[in-house]
């Protein structure tokens, strides 16, 4: 009898895993965004001293990680496990930054979900008694995304208003089963919600019935009502999803709106930067998290959140052939 | 919420993919059609002015026809590649759109655009093999039609 | 002279514009808009319409992707002329040799010259 499920598809911890500390890289287009100074480091080019993208966004990952480690005071003989995952195929960008050190390693892929999947499989591990330490640790980078599912850097093209910009970003979290700082009290892991979308350019449209999906389930299998919340936030729904999953949630009679953002539209301006719909990629609400939302509930200034980050499960190879784009949206319930 | 015949509005959660594609479709924001179309008038109509003056210039030399043709050719390929590998190219097309997509120039662009994005991959794989992904297509379809245009030619001569 | 600048101009434009209202308009990839372009080039060009179009527009009917149809499709037919049935497999690739040849081998310099860079 699995005991600590709760409803259908939530899971509250008895022993809540603190967040202990948590560490992000960023590039320079996120370093001139409003949330620039709360990231550890904004590096100042695309490649980082590396020959290639995908280099590059390992290396991110690598020393998002020993960031992670340094601020922590710990040493990766005190981790138990990291859970990493990156939009390239097969994860590369995780293998290739985690390969070299000793830590039990499990590789994910939620899309830009990612880093709440990771959380909900870290806290497991940790409330399970599986494990003391977890790393949970997620990146994306625009240029080796733009390659592998959109167009050549160079090429001419024009990106149409519902087009989200692939955030350059690491963000990485440690949990524990003890120590100071917000605990995950509740997870609930999403499930696949597909409504039909085929355009690829339009993201948001796609994820926005999974993420209001996962919500909805959160909040009947928890009997909270929105305003348990200080603020829920989707990972990169932009403009348009955010406004459809607004729109779904207040016809069932639950009314957001007050306390409801989206990572992809925090980390960029959108009057200023030219991103369209706003942010997307794994690293944004990872990055997001990691860097400004983590600070403001040490500070006090959040109390309680529900992160729930959105992935859109397609490949260049499932659009080709005519499908349509899947989604995921798994919620992670943090206090203070 | 009830319409007028009494009946419940259906809920977005409910719709079906066909009807909640539509009701993404209204509520998407839609391209500036009227600005992309004055820019890509502009600059589709300045390339080709461009590829005109080049053209005279051979023809007032006394040049065959074709042979000019071909040259002006290679100069406007040569112009596209140069602005792509000048990393200038893709500023063009945000701005100008189809006004630089589907003049001679881009399907230049879309030669040298992914053979310089997958360098890294090496160069018989990357280059080599990479260098029409975008642009293959065109060669495919184009020739191929130019062979049925031509056998359907020889069978009604 | 300064009229066949603008019949190039006007028609180069009128060409592109139609690219530009099939990317806004319609859920088309730029590949296949260039797809539609060539291949309605040679078809109008085996119809007999698209010179027309290349006597009054010159480089604005020629530089268009359309125009590279329009090279294939009358390559196709002169080599028919000149060689029969075999004409129609050499004549396209023939006219167009210059260019496609030109973008292969520059497309190629320019990949081991140059490097991509990022959007900002």
């Amino acid at each position: 009898m699995a005991e600590k499920r709760v409803g259908k598809q939530t899971v509250k911890f008895q022993n809540p895993p603190v967040i202990t500390s948590t560490a992000s890289i960023v590039g320079p287009k996120e370093g001139k965004g409003p949330l620039g100074s709360y990231f550890d480091y904004v590096i100042d080019d695309e490649l980082w001293g590396e020959k290639t993208w995908e280099k590059a966004e390992s290396k991110i990952v690598r020393e998002t990680l020993s960031k992670l480690l340094e601020k922590s005071g710990k040493s990766q003989e005190d981790i138990n496990y990291v859970i990493a995952g990156d939009l390239l195929n097969q994860d590369i960008a995780s293998t290739f930054g985690i390969r070299g050190t000793s830590i039990s390693y499990l590789g994910v892929f939620g899309a830009c979900s990612t880093i709440c999947e990771a959380m909900a499989i870290g806290s497991m591990i940790i409330d399970g008694n599986f494990a003391d330490n977890v790393i949970c640790v997620t990146s994306s980078h625009f240029c080796s995304a733009e390659k592998q599912f959109r167009f050549p850097l160079e090429l001419g093209t024009q990106r149409p208003p519902t087009a989200q910009w692939t955030v350059l970003g690491c963000g990485g979290v440690l949990l524990s089963s003890r120590g100071q700082g917000p605990r995950i009290t509740h997870v609930t892991v999403g499930k696949i919600v597909d409504k039909g979308i085929k355009d690829a350019n339009n993201m948001g449209a796609a994820m926005a019935p999974a993420a209001a999906d996962t919500i909805l389930t959160h909040l009947k299998d928890t009997g909270f009502a929105p305003d348990y919340y200080d603020l829920i936030l989707t990972g990169d729904l932009g403009i348009v999803g955010k406004r459809i999953c607004e729109e779904i949630m207040a016809e069932v009679g639950f009314d957001i709106s007050k306390r409801f953002n989206d990572c992809g539209l925090l980390i960029f301006d959108r009057e200023k930067q030219d991103v369209h719909a706003g942010a997307s990629g794994c690293g944004c609400c990872a990055s997001v998290f990691a860097g400004y939302l983590y600070k403001q509930l040490l500070e006090g200034k959040l109390k309680r959140i529900l992160l729930v980050a959105t992935g859109a499960l397609l490949s260049p190879t499932s659009t080709q052939q005519g499908e349509t784009i899947p989604s995921i949206a798994h919620a992670v319930s943090i206090e203070s | 919420m009830e319409n007028v015949a009494g009946k419940e509005k259906k809920l977005i959660k409910d719709y079906t993919n066909n009807e909640y594609r539509q009701y993404v479709e209204k509520i998407s924001p839609k391209s500036k059609t009227l600005s992309n179309v004055i820019r890509a008038f502009i600059v589709g109509g300045l390339i080709c002015t461009v590829g005109q003056f080049i053209n005279n210039y051979f023809l007032e030399r006394g040049m065959d026809k074709d042979i000019a043709g071909s040259i002006t050719s290679i100069i406007m390929i040569s112009i596209g590649v140069l602005l792509t590998a000048l990393n200038v190219y893709d500023d063009i097309g945000k701005f100008a759109g189809a006004g630089s997509i589907v003049p001679i120039t881009g399907f230049a662009n879309s030669i040298v655009s992914p053979a310089m994005e997958f360098k890294s991959e090496g160069y018989v794989m990357g280059v080599g093999a990479k260098m029409f992904v975008v642009a293959g297509p065109v060669l495919v379809y184009g020739i191929s039609a130019s062979i049925v245009a031509g056998i359907i030619y020889y069978l009604l001569r | 002279m300064f009229e066949k600048y603008l019949s190039a101009f006007i028609v180069g434009g009128i060409i592109c514009v139609i690219g530009q209202l099939l990317i806004d308009k319609t859920k088309l990839t730029s590949a296949r808009i260039l797809v539609i372009f060539v291949t309605a080039g040679v078809v109008l060009t085996a119809l007999g319409i698209y010179q027309k179009i290349v006597d009054f527009g010159g480089a604005g009917a020629t530089i268009p992707l359309t125009g590279f149809g329009y090279t294939l499709a009358k390559g196709a037919f002169r080599d028919v002329d000149q060689y029969g049935l075999l004409g129609a497999f050499t004549g396209g690739v023939r006219a167009a040799a210059a260019g496609i040849a030109a973008a292969v081998f520059f497309g190629y310099l320019a990949s081991v010259a140059a490097k991509p860079k990022a959007k900002r």
